[in-house]
Protein backbone atom coordinates (compact mmCIF):
# COMPACT_ATOMS: atom_id res chain seq x y z
CA UNK A 1 0.00 0.00 0.00
CA UNK A 2 2.82 2.40 0.83
CA UNK A 3 4.38 1.62 -2.54
CA UNK A 4 1.14 2.64 -4.26
CA UNK A 5 0.97 5.82 -2.21
CA UNK A 6 4.55 6.61 -3.09
CA UNK A 7 3.81 6.05 -6.78
CA UNK A 8 0.90 8.46 -6.51
CA UNK A 9 2.47 11.29 -4.52
CA UNK A 10 6.08 10.92 -5.63
CA UNK A 11 5.68 12.68 -8.97
CA UNK A 12 3.97 15.70 -7.43
CA UNK A 13 7.02 17.35 -5.88
CA UNK A 14 9.75 14.77 -5.43
CA UNK A 15 9.94 13.58 -9.03
CA UNK A 16 7.86 16.18 -10.83
CA UNK A 17 7.62 15.45 -14.58
CA UNK A 18 7.91 19.10 -15.58
CA UNK A 19 10.23 20.45 -12.90
CA UNK A 20 12.65 17.55 -12.54
CA UNK A 21 12.32 15.56 -15.74
CA UNK A 22 11.61 18.70 -17.85
CA UNK A 23 8.95 16.88 -19.89
CA UNK A 24 5.76 18.26 -21.39
CA UNK A 25 6.88 21.88 -21.50
CA UNK A 26 5.25 22.81 -24.82
CA UNK A 27 1.66 22.45 -23.69
CA UNK A 28 2.57 24.12 -20.41
CA UNK A 29 3.45 27.23 -22.41
CA UNK A 30 0.46 27.15 -24.67
CA UNK A 31 -2.59 26.54 -22.51
CA UNK A 32 -1.80 28.35 -19.28
CA UNK A 33 -3.04 31.86 -20.05
CA UNK A 34 -6.38 31.09 -18.44
CA UNK A 35 -7.03 28.89 -15.42
CA UNK A 36 -10.25 27.30 -16.64
CA UNK A 37 -8.67 26.03 -19.84
CA UNK A 38 -5.65 24.84 -17.87
CA UNK A 39 -7.80 22.78 -15.51
CA UNK A 40 -9.49 21.02 -18.40
CA UNK A 41 -6.13 20.35 -20.02
CA UNK A 42 -4.81 18.91 -16.73
CA UNK A 43 -7.79 16.60 -16.34
CA UNK A 44 -7.48 15.47 -19.95
CA UNK A 45 -3.78 14.76 -19.64
CA UNK A 46 -4.14 12.97 -16.30
CA UNK A 47 -6.85 10.70 -17.66
CA UNK A 48 -4.92 9.92 -20.83
CA UNK A 49 -1.72 9.16 -18.91
CA UNK A 50 -3.52 6.96 -16.38
CA UNK A 51 -5.57 4.95 -18.85
CA UNK A 52 -2.83 4.60 -21.45
CA UNK A 53 -0.39 3.39 -18.78
CA UNK A 54 -2.98 0.92 -17.54
CA UNK A 55 -3.79 -0.45 -20.98
CA UNK A 56 -0.17 -0.70 -22.02
CA UNK A 57 0.74 -2.37 -18.74
CA UNK A 58 -2.04 -4.94 -19.08
CA UNK A 59 -0.73 -6.12 -22.45
CA UNK A 60 2.95 -5.52 -21.69
CA UNK A 61 3.82 -9.22 -21.77
CA UNK A 62 2.51 -9.52 -25.32
CA UNK A 63 4.01 -6.42 -26.90
CA UNK A 64 6.76 -7.38 -29.36
CA UNK A 65 9.88 -5.33 -28.73
CA UNK A 66 10.22 -4.35 -32.36
CA UNK A 67 6.91 -2.49 -32.52
CA UNK A 68 6.63 -1.47 -28.88
CA UNK A 69 6.72 2.31 -29.42
CA UNK A 70 4.13 2.09 -32.19
CA UNK A 71 1.84 0.00 -29.99
CA UNK A 72 2.13 2.61 -27.23
CA UNK A 73 1.43 5.43 -29.68
CA UNK A 74 -1.66 3.71 -31.08
CA UNK A 75 -3.12 3.29 -27.60
CA UNK A 76 -2.29 6.85 -26.56
CA UNK A 77 -3.59 8.33 -29.81
CA UNK A 78 -6.89 6.43 -29.53
CA UNK A 79 -7.41 7.66 -25.97
CA UNK A 80 -6.61 11.23 -26.97
CA UNK A 81 -9.16 11.13 -29.79
CA UNK A 82 -11.78 9.82 -27.38
CA UNK A 83 -10.99 12.59 -24.87
CA UNK A 84 -11.10 15.18 -27.66
CA UNK A 85 -14.50 13.94 -28.80
CA UNK A 86 -15.83 14.08 -25.24
CA UNK A 87 -14.60 17.64 -24.81
CA UNK A 88 -16.21 18.68 -28.09
CA UNK A 89 -19.47 17.20 -26.88
CA UNK A 90 -19.53 18.38 -23.28
CA UNK A 91 -17.15 21.36 -22.98
CA UNK A 92 -17.44 22.95 -26.40
CA UNK A 93 -16.16 26.46 -25.65
CA UNK A 94 -13.16 25.18 -23.74
CA UNK A 95 -12.36 22.61 -26.40
CA UNK A 96 -12.35 25.46 -28.92
CA UNK A 97 -9.78 27.34 -26.85
CA UNK A 98 -7.67 24.23 -26.34
CA UNK A 99 -8.04 23.52 -30.06
CA UNK A 100 -4.98 21.67 -31.29
CA UNK A 101 -3.42 21.16 -27.87
CA UNK A 102 -5.75 18.32 -26.91
CA UNK A 103 -4.58 16.48 -30.01
CA UNK A 104 -1.02 17.31 -29.08
CA UNK A 105 -1.36 15.31 -25.83
CA UNK A 106 -0.34 12.45 -28.13
CA UNK A 107 3.10 13.97 -28.46
CA UNK A 108 3.31 15.00 -24.81
CA UNK A 109 6.52 13.47 -23.54
CA UNK A 110 4.99 12.69 -20.14
CA UNK A 111 2.46 10.19 -21.51
CA UNK A 112 4.99 8.43 -23.70
CA UNK A 113 7.68 8.65 -21.03
CA UNK A 114 5.54 6.99 -18.37
CA UNK A 115 4.40 4.28 -20.78
CA UNK A 116 7.96 3.40 -21.69
CA UNK A 117 9.59 3.89 -18.30
CA UNK A 118 6.95 2.56 -15.92
CA UNK A 119 4.01 0.80 -17.56
CA UNK A 120 6.18 -1.61 -19.55
CA UNK A 121 7.63 -3.02 -16.33
CA UNK A 122 4.86 -2.74 -13.75
CA UNK A 123 1.38 -4.24 -13.22
CA UNK A 124 -1.73 -2.40 -14.42
CA UNK A 125 -2.90 -0.98 -11.07
CA UNK A 126 0.50 0.48 -10.20
CA UNK A 127 0.77 1.90 -13.74
CA UNK A 128 -2.66 3.49 -13.45
CA UNK A 129 -1.70 5.13 -10.16
CA UNK A 130 1.62 6.22 -11.64
CA UNK A 131 -0.27 7.84 -14.51
CA UNK A 132 -2.56 9.71 -12.10
CA UNK A 133 0.44 10.79 -10.01
CA UNK A 134 2.35 12.13 -12.99
CA UNK A 135 -0.80 13.84 -14.26
CA UNK A 136 -1.09 15.52 -10.86
CA UNK A 137 2.56 16.55 -10.95
CA UNK A 138 1.97 18.14 -14.36
CA UNK A 139 -1.22 19.76 -13.05
CA UNK A 140 0.51 21.32 -10.03
CA UNK A 141 2.98 23.19 -12.22
CA UNK A 142 0.39 24.15 -14.83
CA UNK A 143 -2.10 25.42 -12.27
CA UNK A 144 0.59 27.45 -10.50
CA UNK A 145 1.67 29.00 -13.80
CA UNK A 146 -1.92 29.62 -14.88
CA UNK A 147 -2.88 31.33 -11.62
CA UNK A 148 0.01 33.78 -11.96
CA UNK A 149 -0.58 34.37 -15.67
CA UNK A 150 -4.32 34.90 -15.49
CA UNK A 151 -4.26 36.91 -12.26
CA UNK A 152 -1.52 39.34 -13.27
CA UNK A 153 -2.02 39.16 -17.02
CA UNK A 154 -5.73 39.86 -17.16
CA UNK A 155 -6.70 40.56 -13.55
CA UNK A 156 -9.04 37.60 -13.38
CA UNK A 157 -9.24 34.09 -11.98
CA UNK A 158 -11.48 31.49 -13.63
CA UNK A 159 -12.89 34.41 -15.63
CA UNK A 160 -13.99 36.33 -12.52
CA UNK A 161 -12.54 39.76 -11.95
CA UNK A 162 -10.09 39.90 -9.04
CA UNK A 163 -7.98 42.94 -9.86
CA UNK A 164 -10.13 45.59 -11.58
CA UNK A 165 -8.34 46.73 -14.76
CA UNK A 166 -7.63 50.35 -15.63
CA UNK A 167 -9.31 49.85 -19.00
CA UNK A 168 -12.50 48.86 -17.21
CA UNK A 169 -12.43 51.64 -14.65
CA UNK A 170 -10.29 49.96 -11.97
CA UNK A 171 -6.73 50.55 -10.85
CA UNK A 172 -4.72 47.57 -12.06
CA UNK A 173 -2.51 47.87 -15.14
CA UNK A 174 -2.16 44.31 -16.45
CA UNK A 175 1.19 42.87 -17.42
CA UNK A 176 0.59 41.99 -21.06
CA UNK A 177 3.71 39.86 -21.31
CA UNK A 178 2.14 37.30 -19.00
CA UNK A 179 -0.50 36.57 -21.65
CA UNK A 180 2.19 35.60 -24.16
CA UNK A 181 3.69 32.10 -24.17
CA UNK A 182 7.29 33.07 -23.24
CA UNK A 183 6.17 34.22 -19.79
CA UNK A 184 5.40 30.60 -18.91
CA UNK A 185 9.09 29.83 -19.45
CA UNK A 186 10.10 32.35 -16.79
CA UNK A 187 7.44 31.10 -14.41
CA UNK A 188 8.38 27.44 -14.85
CA UNK A 189 12.02 28.43 -14.40
CA UNK A 190 11.09 30.21 -11.17
CA UNK A 191 9.06 27.19 -10.04
CA UNK A 192 12.04 24.88 -10.61
CA UNK A 193 14.33 27.27 -8.76
CA UNK A 194 12.03 27.40 -5.71
CA UNK A 195 11.54 23.63 -5.76
CA UNK A 196 15.25 22.93 -5.95
CA UNK A 197 16.04 25.45 -3.21
CA UNK A 198 13.69 23.58 -0.88
CA UNK A 199 14.63 20.08 -2.04
CA UNK A 200 18.34 20.44 -2.59
CA UNK A 201 18.68 16.76 -3.55
CA UNK A 202 17.10 17.68 -6.90
CA UNK A 203 20.01 19.93 -7.86
CA UNK A 204 21.92 18.20 -10.60
CA UNK A 205 25.67 17.67 -10.49
CA UNK A 206 27.25 19.98 -13.05
CA UNK A 207 28.28 17.98 -16.10
CA UNK A 208 31.58 19.82 -16.34
CA UNK A 209 33.42 22.63 -14.60
CA UNK A 210 34.75 25.71 -16.27
CA UNK A 211 38.52 25.88 -16.07
CA UNK A 212 40.03 28.82 -14.20
CA UNK A 213 41.05 31.81 -16.23
CA UNK A 214 44.54 31.56 -17.56
CA UNK A 215 46.61 34.22 -15.78
CA UNK A 216 47.51 37.17 -17.97
CA UNK A 217 50.64 36.59 -19.99
CA UNK A 218 50.69 32.85 -19.59
CA UNK A 219 48.33 31.96 -22.43
CA UNK A 220 50.29 33.69 -25.18
CA UNK B 1 9.51 -14.06 -24.15
CA UNK B 2 11.41 -14.61 -27.39
CA UNK B 3 8.21 -15.88 -29.06
CA UNK B 4 6.89 -12.31 -28.70
CA UNK B 5 9.31 -11.16 -31.35
CA UNK B 6 8.30 -13.68 -33.99
CA UNK B 7 6.81 -12.18 -37.14
CA UNK B 8 3.60 -14.10 -36.54
CA UNK B 9 3.11 -12.70 -33.04
CA UNK B 10 4.07 -9.19 -34.14
CA UNK B 11 1.47 -9.23 -36.90
CA UNK B 12 -1.22 -10.65 -34.62
CA UNK B 13 -0.60 -8.03 -31.92
CA UNK B 14 -0.47 -5.16 -34.41
CA UNK B 15 -3.62 -6.29 -36.17
CA UNK B 16 -5.73 -6.97 -33.10
CA UNK B 17 -4.62 -3.74 -31.43
CA UNK B 18 -5.66 -1.76 -34.50
CA UNK B 19 -9.07 -3.44 -34.53
CA UNK B 20 -9.70 -2.78 -30.83
CA UNK B 21 -8.54 0.84 -31.01
CA UNK B 22 -10.49 1.65 -34.14
CA UNK B 23 -13.66 0.21 -32.64
CA UNK B 24 -13.23 2.35 -29.52
CA UNK B 25 -12.49 5.51 -31.50
CA UNK B 26 -15.32 5.09 -33.98
CA UNK B 27 -17.79 4.22 -31.23
CA UNK B 28 -16.89 7.42 -29.38
CA UNK B 29 -17.17 9.53 -32.52
CA UNK B 30 -20.48 8.07 -33.62
CA UNK B 31 -22.08 8.22 -30.19
CA UNK B 32 -21.02 11.77 -29.43
CA UNK B 33 -21.73 13.27 -32.84
CA UNK B 34 -25.34 14.36 -32.17
CA UNK B 35 -24.30 16.25 -29.03
CA UNK B 36 -21.44 17.90 -30.91
CA UNK B 37 -23.72 19.04 -33.73
CA UNK B 38 -26.08 20.65 -31.23
CA UNK B 39 -23.12 22.40 -29.62
CA UNK B 40 -21.87 23.74 -32.93
CA UNK B 41 -25.24 25.20 -33.85
CA UNK B 42 -25.68 26.72 -30.41
CA UNK B 43 -22.22 28.23 -30.60
CA UNK B 44 -22.95 29.83 -33.97
CA UNK B 45 -26.24 31.27 -32.75
CA UNK B 46 -24.55 32.51 -29.61
CA UNK B 47 -21.86 34.29 -31.64
CA UNK B 48 -24.44 35.97 -33.80
CA UNK B 49 -26.47 37.20 -30.85
CA UNK B 50 -23.40 38.27 -28.88
CA UNK B 51 -21.90 40.17 -31.80
CA UNK B 52 -25.14 42.00 -32.32
CA UNK B 53 -25.29 42.87 -28.64
CA UNK B 54 -28.57 40.99 -28.27
CA UNK B 55 -27.35 38.17 -26.07
CA UNK B 56 -29.00 37.96 -22.66
CA UNK B 57 -26.99 35.72 -20.33
CA UNK B 58 -28.95 33.01 -18.57
CA UNK B 59 -31.67 32.76 -21.18
CA UNK B 60 -31.97 29.89 -23.59
CA UNK B 61 -30.13 30.74 -26.79
CA UNK B 62 -32.60 28.86 -28.95
CA UNK B 63 -35.41 30.89 -27.44
CA UNK B 64 -33.58 34.16 -28.06
CA UNK B 65 -32.86 33.08 -31.61
CA UNK B 66 -36.54 32.57 -32.47
CA UNK B 67 -36.79 36.26 -33.40
CA UNK B 68 -33.87 35.92 -35.77
CA UNK B 69 -34.46 34.82 -39.31
CA UNK B 70 -31.59 33.50 -41.42
CA UNK B 71 -31.66 34.69 -45.04
CA UNK B 72 -29.32 34.27 -47.99
CA UNK B 73 -28.09 37.33 -49.87
CA UNK B 74 -26.54 37.32 -53.32
CA UNK B 75 -23.72 39.79 -52.81
CA UNK B 76 -23.46 40.66 -56.49
CA UNK B 77 -27.08 41.62 -57.03
CA UNK B 78 -27.75 42.60 -53.45
CA UNK B 79 -31.02 40.66 -53.36
CA UNK B 80 -32.27 37.84 -51.22
CA UNK B 81 -31.58 34.45 -52.78
CA UNK B 82 -32.94 32.01 -50.22
CA UNK B 83 -33.20 29.16 -52.70
CA UNK B 84 -29.63 29.45 -53.95
CA UNK B 85 -28.09 27.50 -51.10
CA UNK B 86 -29.23 25.20 -48.35
CA UNK B 87 -29.24 27.46 -45.27
CA UNK B 88 -28.77 24.57 -42.85
CA UNK B 89 -25.79 23.19 -44.69
CA UNK B 90 -24.17 26.27 -46.23
CA UNK B 91 -20.67 26.91 -44.90
CA UNK B 92 -19.83 30.47 -45.80
CA UNK B 93 -16.22 30.22 -44.74
CA UNK B 94 -15.67 27.21 -46.95
CA UNK B 95 -17.49 28.84 -49.83
CA UNK B 96 -15.19 31.85 -49.61
CA UNK B 97 -12.24 29.59 -50.43
CA UNK B 98 -13.98 27.59 -53.15
CA UNK B 99 -13.24 29.06 -56.61
CA UNK B 100 -16.63 27.83 -57.82
CA UNK B 101 -18.53 29.70 -55.15
CA UNK B 102 -16.46 32.83 -54.78
CA UNK B 103 -14.63 35.38 -56.87
CA UNK B 104 -11.12 36.74 -56.53
CA UNK B 105 -10.81 40.37 -55.50
CA UNK B 106 -8.46 42.80 -57.19
CA UNK B 107 -5.95 44.51 -54.87
CA UNK B 108 -7.94 47.78 -55.12
CA UNK B 109 -11.16 46.09 -54.08
CA UNK B 110 -9.56 43.97 -51.41
CA UNK B 111 -9.13 46.52 -48.63
CA UNK B 112 -9.94 43.89 -45.99
CA UNK B 113 -7.22 41.55 -47.38
CA UNK B 114 -9.49 38.55 -47.68
CA UNK B 115 -8.47 37.65 -51.27
CA UNK B 116 -11.76 36.00 -52.27
CA UNK B 117 -15.35 36.94 -51.65
CA UNK B 118 -18.14 34.37 -51.66
CA UNK B 119 -21.14 34.81 -53.92
CA UNK B 120 -23.73 34.12 -51.24
CA UNK B 121 -23.70 35.37 -47.68
CA UNK B 122 -25.94 34.41 -44.79
CA UNK B 123 -27.49 37.39 -43.05
CA UNK B 124 -29.60 37.38 -39.94
CA UNK B 125 -32.68 39.53 -39.67
CA UNK B 126 -34.17 40.31 -36.27
CA UNK B 127 -37.89 40.83 -36.62
CA UNK B 128 -40.47 42.15 -34.22
CA UNK B 129 -43.70 40.19 -33.73
CA UNK B 130 -45.35 42.21 -36.51
CA UNK B 131 -42.76 40.95 -38.98
CA UNK B 132 -40.98 44.28 -39.42
CA UNK B 133 -37.22 44.37 -39.57
CA UNK B 134 -35.64 45.56 -36.34
CA UNK B 135 -32.00 44.74 -36.85
CA UNK B 136 -29.81 43.37 -39.61
CA UNK B 137 -26.83 41.23 -38.62
CA UNK B 138 -24.10 40.87 -41.24
CA UNK B 139 -21.03 38.64 -41.18
CA UNK B 140 -17.73 40.52 -41.53
CA UNK B 141 -14.12 39.46 -41.70
CA UNK B 142 -10.74 40.90 -42.55
CA UNK B 143 -7.08 40.92 -41.73
CA UNK B 144 -5.75 42.75 -38.68
CA UNK B 145 -2.12 42.51 -37.63
CA UNK B 146 -1.58 38.76 -37.28
CA UNK B 147 -4.83 37.13 -38.15
CA UNK B 148 -8.15 37.26 -39.89
CA UNK B 149 -10.80 38.65 -37.57
CA UNK B 150 -14.20 36.98 -37.94
CA UNK B 151 -17.25 38.70 -36.54
CA UNK B 152 -20.65 40.25 -37.07
CA UNK B 153 -21.93 43.78 -37.31
CA UNK B 154 -25.53 44.60 -36.49
CA UNK B 155 -27.35 47.55 -38.04
CA UNK B 156 -30.62 49.17 -37.01
CA UNK B 157 -33.58 49.01 -39.38
CA UNK B 158 -32.45 52.24 -41.14
CA UNK B 159 -29.45 50.21 -42.43
CA UNK B 160 -27.18 53.05 -41.39
CA UNK B 161 -27.01 53.13 -37.59
CA UNK B 162 -24.76 50.55 -35.93
CA UNK B 163 -26.47 48.38 -33.33
CA UNK B 164 -23.44 46.38 -32.33
CA UNK B 165 -20.19 44.79 -33.43
CA UNK B 166 -18.19 41.87 -32.19
CA UNK B 167 -15.59 39.34 -33.22
CA UNK B 168 -15.86 35.69 -32.31
CA UNK B 169 -12.52 34.58 -33.65
CA UNK B 170 -9.20 36.36 -34.01
CA UNK B 171 -5.54 35.94 -33.12
CA UNK B 172 -4.53 39.51 -32.34
CA UNK B 173 -2.06 40.34 -29.56
CA UNK B 174 -3.65 39.85 -26.13
CA UNK B 175 -3.97 43.17 -24.31
CA UNK B 176 -3.39 45.29 -27.44
CA UNK B 177 -5.20 44.25 -30.63
CA UNK B 178 -7.00 41.65 -28.55
CA UNK B 179 -8.88 44.53 -26.95
CA UNK B 180 -11.38 44.25 -29.82
CA UNK B 181 -13.08 41.94 -27.32
CA UNK B 182 -13.20 44.62 -24.63
CA UNK B 183 -16.86 45.19 -23.73
CA UNK B 184 -16.26 48.90 -23.09
CA UNK B 185 -14.78 49.39 -26.55
CA UNK B 186 -17.56 47.37 -28.17
CA UNK B 187 -20.09 49.49 -26.31
CA UNK B 188 -18.82 52.56 -28.18
CA UNK B 189 -20.15 51.20 -31.50
CA UNK B 190 -23.94 51.27 -31.07
CA UNK B 191 -25.46 54.52 -32.28
CA UNK B 192 -22.63 55.40 -34.68
CA UNK B 193 -23.49 56.05 -38.32
CA UNK B 194 -22.03 54.10 -41.23
CA UNK B 195 -22.72 56.14 -44.38
CA UNK B 196 -22.14 59.78 -45.11
CA UNK B 197 -23.41 61.05 -48.49
CA UNK B 198 -23.59 57.47 -49.72
CA UNK B 199 -20.03 56.50 -48.81
CA UNK B 200 -18.88 54.35 -45.91
CA UNK B 201 -17.46 56.87 -43.51
CA UNK B 202 -17.35 55.03 -40.21
CA UNK B 203 -13.88 54.27 -38.87
CA UNK B 204 -11.48 54.06 -35.97
CA UNK B 205 -9.39 57.14 -35.28
CA UNK B 206 -6.11 57.53 -33.44
CA UNK B 207 -6.79 58.28 -29.79
CA UNK B 208 -10.14 59.09 -28.29
CA UNK B 209 -13.15 60.58 -30.07
CA UNK B 210 -14.04 64.17 -29.18
CA UNK B 211 -17.76 63.84 -28.44
CA UNK B 212 -18.40 67.52 -29.26
CA UNK B 213 -17.06 67.28 -32.81
CA UNK B 214 -19.39 66.99 -35.78
CA UNK B 215 -17.38 63.98 -37.02
CA UNK B 216 -17.90 62.06 -33.78
CA UNK B 217 -21.03 60.39 -35.14
CA UNK B 218 -18.87 58.36 -37.54
CA UNK B 219 -15.83 57.90 -35.32
CA UNK B 220 -14.79 55.21 -32.88
CA UNK B 221 -11.85 55.26 -30.45
CA UNK B 222 -8.77 53.56 -31.84
CA UNK B 223 -7.30 50.67 -29.87
CA UNK B 224 -4.35 51.90 -27.81
CA UNK B 225 -1.08 50.33 -28.96
CA UNK B 226 -2.75 48.49 -31.82
CA UNK B 227 -2.57 50.74 -34.88
CA UNK B 228 -2.60 47.88 -37.38
CA UNK B 229 -5.50 46.05 -35.76
CA UNK B 230 -7.43 49.35 -35.64
CA UNK B 231 -6.73 49.92 -39.34
CA UNK B 232 -7.74 46.35 -40.06
CA UNK B 233 -11.08 46.81 -38.31
CA UNK B 234 -11.74 50.05 -40.21
CA UNK B 235 -10.81 48.36 -43.50
CA UNK B 236 -12.97 45.32 -42.97
CA UNK B 237 -15.99 47.41 -42.00
CA UNK B 238 -15.38 49.55 -45.10
CA UNK B 239 -15.17 46.49 -47.31
CA UNK B 240 -18.21 44.67 -46.01
CA UNK B 241 -20.44 47.72 -45.88
CA UNK B 242 -19.01 49.01 -49.16
CA UNK B 243 -20.00 48.34 -52.77
CA UNK B 244 -18.26 44.95 -52.93
CA UNK B 245 -19.87 43.92 -49.68
CA UNK B 246 -23.39 44.51 -48.46
CA UNK B 247 -23.99 48.07 -49.74
CA UNK B 248 -26.10 46.97 -52.75
CA UNK B 249 -28.15 44.76 -50.46
CA UNK B 250 -28.63 47.49 -47.86
CA UNK B 251 -29.64 49.97 -50.60
CA UNK B 252 -32.19 47.49 -51.93
CA UNK B 253 -33.42 46.87 -48.42
CA UNK B 254 -33.94 50.58 -47.77
CA UNK B 255 -35.78 50.91 -51.07
CA UNK B 256 -37.86 47.87 -50.16
CA UNK B 257 -36.61 45.93 -53.19
CA UNK B 258 -34.48 43.26 -51.62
Amino acid sequence: MTAIKETLTGPIFKNNPIALQILGICSALAVTSSLKVTLVMCIALTLVTAFSSMSISSIRRHIPGSIRIIVQMVIIASLVIVVDQFLKAYAFTISKQLSVFVGLIITNCIVMGRAEAFAMKNPPLASFVDGIGNGLGYSVVLIAVAVVRELFGSGKLMGFEVLPLVTEGGWYIPNGMLLLPPSAFFLIGGFIWVLRSVRTEQVEEPEFKLARHTPVGEGV
Amino acid sequence: MSSNDSIRKTLIVAFSLCIVCSVIVSAAVVMLQPVQEVNKTLDRKRNILAAAGLLVEGQSIDEQFTHVKTRVVDLTTGKFADDAVNIERYNQRKAAKDPGKSEALSPEQDVAKIQRREQYALVYIVQNPAGEIEKIILPIRGYGLWSTLHGFIALESDANTVAGLGFYEHGETPGLGGEVDNPRWKASWPGKLVYRDGDVHIGLIKGAVDPAAEEARWEIDGLAGATLTSKGVTNLVHFWLGEDGFEPFLNNLRAGEA
